[in-house]
């Protein structure tokens, strides 16, 4: 019976223009909502779809601000079993640990529920974040423990001993065999994730969330500051109307060698 | 045409409407269909869905309301979005989990007879029928409302923008931001809208209109001026996929469900069901604060959802629709942005102190296009058809003109929005902020408050609680009657009738005009003359355009040139916007409002003389000051204006403070009345019980914009020659027969059927024929109880309510339709002759 682990990240929802504070040293997250990090969505979804074939445990954890406890509910309402809570006083809405000192406190934790409990057969990440996009987090924490990972993982089959998982390359899917236990890197696309049911989303208002806190490891990583990145211009040239339009569309249309 | 500058943006146009939600397009539509030309409509989001409310609405209608100017705009939009083709009917179920909702249920089967709205009560059984995934088993039954319908908004909005268009009416741009709207100054003190400043340009403009929801105290502020709205939050949630839904292949198979007692409703929208709800605590914004397009993730008025507000609506959901609701997944969510106001109406009409500078705001979907078809008429013929009395944007006082006094009253009505609110019901938040000089007197005499126009009133004495025994007034048995009602206001009644009595009109609307071009004026204003003496008053209505009444008020010649107004508190602001925007602009009329100025005491009953007579050397004889004259005199050291009149049918005067003054004379007064047993008589008795047994009329009640002079009772035998504001209309009026004439009548049995105890009516109930058939008059207005109360004097329970012709007939047996049963009512007068000393000898000897 497989154990496994899933860890998100909180992360402002993805699609409405970012704004910075003024010092340009954090994003504004006045009108922003917050959600789990999309890779990390699609990692939920399948933890639970393995339990649901193998039966097992999935476990969720998070390193974030008190808030992030509303990523680990999410979390549960589609049916995670448990939650981890891995927090400290300086994480606060906007202002996350560099991906060293996160890898750290990951680590830490990992290695005392699975001196509690055992090994995590499989331990999930997010290919990378949706807000720092670091691509480090996971690496350092399967380098941590000692545990093979592929990252951009699209496909996932759990045996008994090993994990085939499968990325997307240029000419097709590359196919990994790792033992177990192993890490994996996922990406959109691996899976649709479902949405909590009503009663889902009540029951994960009363799960326990177990709450570790621990001191942040020293960073290499330090934020300078903030850019937006320059507003793409799009310009309309109208053509024209009606028939009129039509010579303009084939003129148009030749100058770009589609015709 | 709008002269174009080189971008082909405008830069001036006869009106700018700003917003392009389905108000912004309904009121270009309606002013094309009028006649206005050179139109332009501005948005600063994309067509055809800006962003605004009506993107994220419900976009259902359940036309039943217990008020008729509601009642009367959700029928006309319904009305509309059905000839454009775009309203769906599904029927619609408000369901009651408890008993108290039972009797609200039935009191909406009053509501829905009156506007003539298909409906009827039904099981939980017949609801399991209907809607088979109910669990009926938590229900004590529903009302069914047939004609319960969806409706496509944003489609509705486009043909509006289309017909104005196909009119060469019409230009309409997206994604232009106003920066700015400037006002000049005009005559008498007033500003005007002149241009609309854009982040394309500005237009000129002769008028604005702003029809863009939640941002319009943004707007507002450009101008210099004040919407009292604030846009909140309501909560939906969209889940599903639900097989049972999916398979209706419809966008609705089901009746929508408003699940009352738990704030919610649950709407299926094709394979899923929306859950909405106004059970959450309130979440306000301010409209500066929204976030812009380019900030949104879905739109500025789909915010993220708050998700802990809604855990308690979602299990009630649950145990109400545990099968479907049960697996399905919640796949959208949002706190939707929509326009709350302070009392719950909407923000409709000219705004009162920046000219040709309109509102239609914090409308909903519902009521959206009646509320377009009003703005525009309101423009154009300066009154529009259905009275717009409780829309009226100029109806604030200036002490609710700001945000504080805006949230707390939504905060409290927010939750009210499915609730079972009384007709009596009083305010809980804002309260003591208008009060009477003298109101630690009527505190420490057990005064119970209600607000009228925002001063707290007392409207009954727990001091008086012995009068009831003495006077042997029966309670009412039923909670529902006897809530925010006392039998000490009959007893009150009683005592004042029978010695003396002393009543806090501080609320009075006082105004007072003066300059040479006075008497004129106020003749343009009024049906009545205001040639009178000087010294004595003039009783008269106001009309409008069209002869409906825009207001009814006593006013006091205290000079050549100089006339002392006074209005009710209930539409004082309404009443100042009147006069002031006809005042004359050559500077010949001085108006002042001297409300704050002054408080009114009322002294009346067979010994009001003689206690008038200790209070001042002045001759208060019949010959000496007569009925319907008016005195300044002193009460020992300090100045009053005494006018004898009557409210409540008695001998007696209004006495006119000044402010410092009034805690000593209210203390005079009483002193003064001692020896005559006087009581403090509250509002109970002046506003209903004393005015009913007189058949007087009030303006909101009886007197409104869809009835007479005439069909009030209140023609004179002469018409004056001067011209006023609706002659041409009551000229008309006074020649026709009238299609109704207001009655009093008496309740002639008072025992419920159902419930085996003797019932109280509180007003609004339909009048029916013996058989309960509704009763409607030759120009389809429904005869409804305008007023109810008890007529302690007289001995029997009372009821106004305008009928036809035909049975407006003494001795005519009726019914009284409430609480879903039929009681025996009988005319006993017709037209404005008072039931209790009907030649008013009382009060004139």
């Amino acid at each position: 019976m497989p154990r496994i682990l899933v860890c998100v990240k909180r992360v402002p929802a993805p699609g409405a223009r970012i704004t910075l504070t003024a010092d340009h040293t954090a994003i504004d997250v006045k009108n922003l909502g917050f959600t789990t990090s999309p890779h990390e969505e699609c990692a939920v979804e399948e933890a639970i779809r393995l339990v649901e074939q193998h039966g097992g445990e999935a476990t969720v954890l998070t390193l974030g601000p008190a808030e992030a406890e509303e990523q680990l509910r999410y979390a549960v309402s589609v049916g995670i079993a448990k939650a981890v809570h891995v927090t400290h006083p300086s994480l606060v809405a906007e202002t996350g640990w560099d991906p060293q000192a996160t890898a750290a406190a990951l680590t830490e934790v990992i290695a005392g529920l699975e001196a509690a409990d055992g090994f995590f057969d499989l331990i999930l990440f997010g290919n990378e974040s949706a807000d720092a996009g670091g691509f480090q987090v996971g690496v350092r924490v399967a380098h941590k423990l000692g545990r093979p990972i592929v990252n951009g993982i699209k496909s996932i089959t759990l045996g008994d001993t090993a994990v085939t998982a499968q990325r997307e390359s240029t000419s097709g899917f590359e196919v990994y065999n790792l033992p177990l236990p192993a890490v994996l890197g996922v990406k959109e696309g691996l899976n649709l994730p479902r949405y909590p049911t009503l009663p889902g989303r009540l029951k994960s208002k009363k799960a326990a969330v177990a709450v570790s806190t621990v001191e942040p490891a020293a960073g290499g990583l330090v934020t300078e500051n903030f850019d937006n990145a320059a507003e793409l211009v799009v310009q309309t040239t109208m053509l024209g109307t009606g028939e009129a339009a039509a010579p303009a569309i084939v003129d148009l249309l030749e100058r770009l060698g589609l015709l | 045409m709008s002269t174009a500058a080189s971008n082909d943006f405008p830069t001036s146009a006869k009106v700018v409407v700003i917003g392009a939600g389905v108000v912004g397009n309904g009121v270009v539509g309606h002013l094309a269909e009028l006649g206005w030309r050179d139109i332009v409509q501005i948005d600063k989001g994309p067509l055809p869905n800006p962003g605004g409310s009506t993107g994220h609405a419900s976009n259902f209608i359940f036309p039943v309301d217990h008020n008729r100017e509601m009642a009367a705009l959700n029928l006309d939009s319904q009305r509309q979005y059905t000839e454009m083709g775009v309203n769906t009917e599904c029927g619609g179920i408000e369901i009651a989990r408890t008993e108290e909702r039972m009797e609200e249920l039935r009191r909406r089967m009053v509501s829905a007879k009156n506007w003539g709205i298909p409906a009827r009560l039904v099981t939980p059984a017949e609801i399991k029928e209907m809607v088979p995934f109910i669990n009926e088993e938590i229900l004590h039954g529903g009302f069914y409302s047939p004609t319960v319908s969806v409706v496509d908004s944003l489609r509705a909005g486009t043909i509006f923008r289309e017909r104005a268009q196909a009119l060469g009416a019409l230009q309409t741009f997206a994604n232009v931001e106003v920066e700015d709207l400037i006002v000049e100054d005009g005559h008498n003190g007033t500003r005007r809208i002149v241009a609309v400043v854009t982040d394309r340009g500005r237009i000129d403009a002769e008028y604005v209109v702003i029809c863009v929801g939640v941002w319009a105290p943004k707007l507002a502020k450009m101008a210099g001026t004040y919407i009292p709205l604030t846009p909140a939050v309501h909560q939906m949630i969209d889940v599903g996929p639900i097989p049972v839904l999916e398979e209706t292949g419809k966008e609705l198979g089901f009746p929508i469900i408003r699940d009352m007692d738990t704030f919610c409703y649950e709407r299926q929208s094709a394979g899923s069901m929306e859950v909405g709800s106004y059970a959450h605590r309130p979440i306000f914004m301010k409209a500066e604060e929204i976030p812009s397009i380019k900030d949104s993730r879905l739109s500025p008025t789909e915010l993220p959802i708050t998700m802990d507000d809604f855990d308690p609506q979602l299990e009630q959901a649950l145990e109400l629709m545990p099968d479907i609701l049960g697996t399905a997944e919640i796949k959208y969510a949002i706190n939707g942005l929509l326009s709350l106001t302070p009392d719950a109406f909407p923000l409709i009409g000219p705004m009162p102190d920046v000219e040709n500078l309109w509102s239609c705001c914090a409308v909903w979907i519902k009521e959206a296009p009646g509320a377009a078809r009003m703005l525009a008429e309101w423009m154009t013929h300066g009154q529009p058809e259905i009275d717009p009395h409780h829309s009226d944007i100029t109806r604030f006082y200036e002490y609710a003109r700001n945000d504080s006094h805006v949230r707390a009253r939504c905060a409290e009505h927010f939750q009210k929005t499915y609730g079972i609110v009384h007709p009596r019901e009083q305010w809980a938040s804002e309260r003591g902020v208008r009060t009477a000089p003298y109101h630690d007197r009527t505190e420490a005499l057990g005064a119970v408050y209600f607000l009228a126009g925002g001063m707290e009133r007392p409207h009954w004495y727990e001091s008086n609680a012995g009068l009831v025994e003495k006077f042997g007034v029966e309670g009412r048995e039923h909670e529902w009657d006897a809530r925010w009602w006392s039998p000490i206001i009959n007893a009150e009644h009683l005592a004042m009738k029978d010695s003396v009595g002393m009543v806090d009109l501080a609320p009075f609307v006082v105004f007072e005009f003066d300059g040479p071009g006075t008497k004129d004026f106020l003749q343009s204003m009024t049906v009545n003359s205001v040639d009178v003496a000087v010294g004595k008053s003039i009783y008269t209505p106001l009309l409008d355009v069209n002869g409906g009444f825009r207001s009814d008020l006593t006013m006091l010649r205290i000079a050549e040139n100089t006339y002392r107004v006074m209005t009710g508190a209930f539409d004082g602001p309404r009443d100042k916007y009147w006069f002031t925007s006809h005042l004359p602009a050559d500077g010949s009329v001085h108006f002042q409002d001297l409300t704050s100025s002054y408080a009114v005491i009322g002294l009346w009953g067979p010994n009001a003389r003689k206690v008038m007579g200790k209070l001042t050397e002045a001759d208060v004889s019949h010959e000496g000051f007569p009925y319907g004259t008016t005195q300044e005199v002193l009460f020992g050291s300090i100045p009053v204006r005494l006018f004898r009149i009557s409210y409540v049918g008695e001998l007696g005067w209004e006495i006119y403070v000044q402010t410092e003054h009034a805690r000593a004379v209210w203390d005079k007064v009483a002193a003064a009345g001692q020896e005559f047993g006087i009581v403090p008589v509250g509002a109970g008795v002046y506003g209903t019980t004393g005015r009913l047994e007189k058949g007087y009329r009030l303006m909101g009640s009886e007197l409104d914009g869809e009835y007479t002079v005439v069909e009030a009772g209140l023609a004179r035998p002469k018409v004056k020659s001067a011209d006023f504001i609706g002659k041409a209309a009551y000229l008309k009026h006074r020649d026709e027969d009238p299609a109704a004439i207001l009655c009093t009548l008496t309740v002639e049995d008072h025992l419920s059927a159902r419930d085996g105890i003797k019932r109280y009516m509180v007003g609004g109930e339909t009048i029916t024929t013996p058989d309960g058939e509704r009763i409607v008059d030759r120009k389809g207005r429904v005869s409804v109880v305008t007023t109810a109360g008890s007529g302690p004097s007289y001995g029997k329970f009372l009821l106004l309510s305008y009928l036809p012709p035909a049975l407006a007939v003494e001795g005519t047996d009726l019914c009284v339709y409430y609480m879903d049963e039929l009681y025996p009512v009988k005319v006993a007068v017709v037209g404005s002759t008072p039931i209790f000393d009907p030649t008013d000898a009382r009060m004139k000897s």
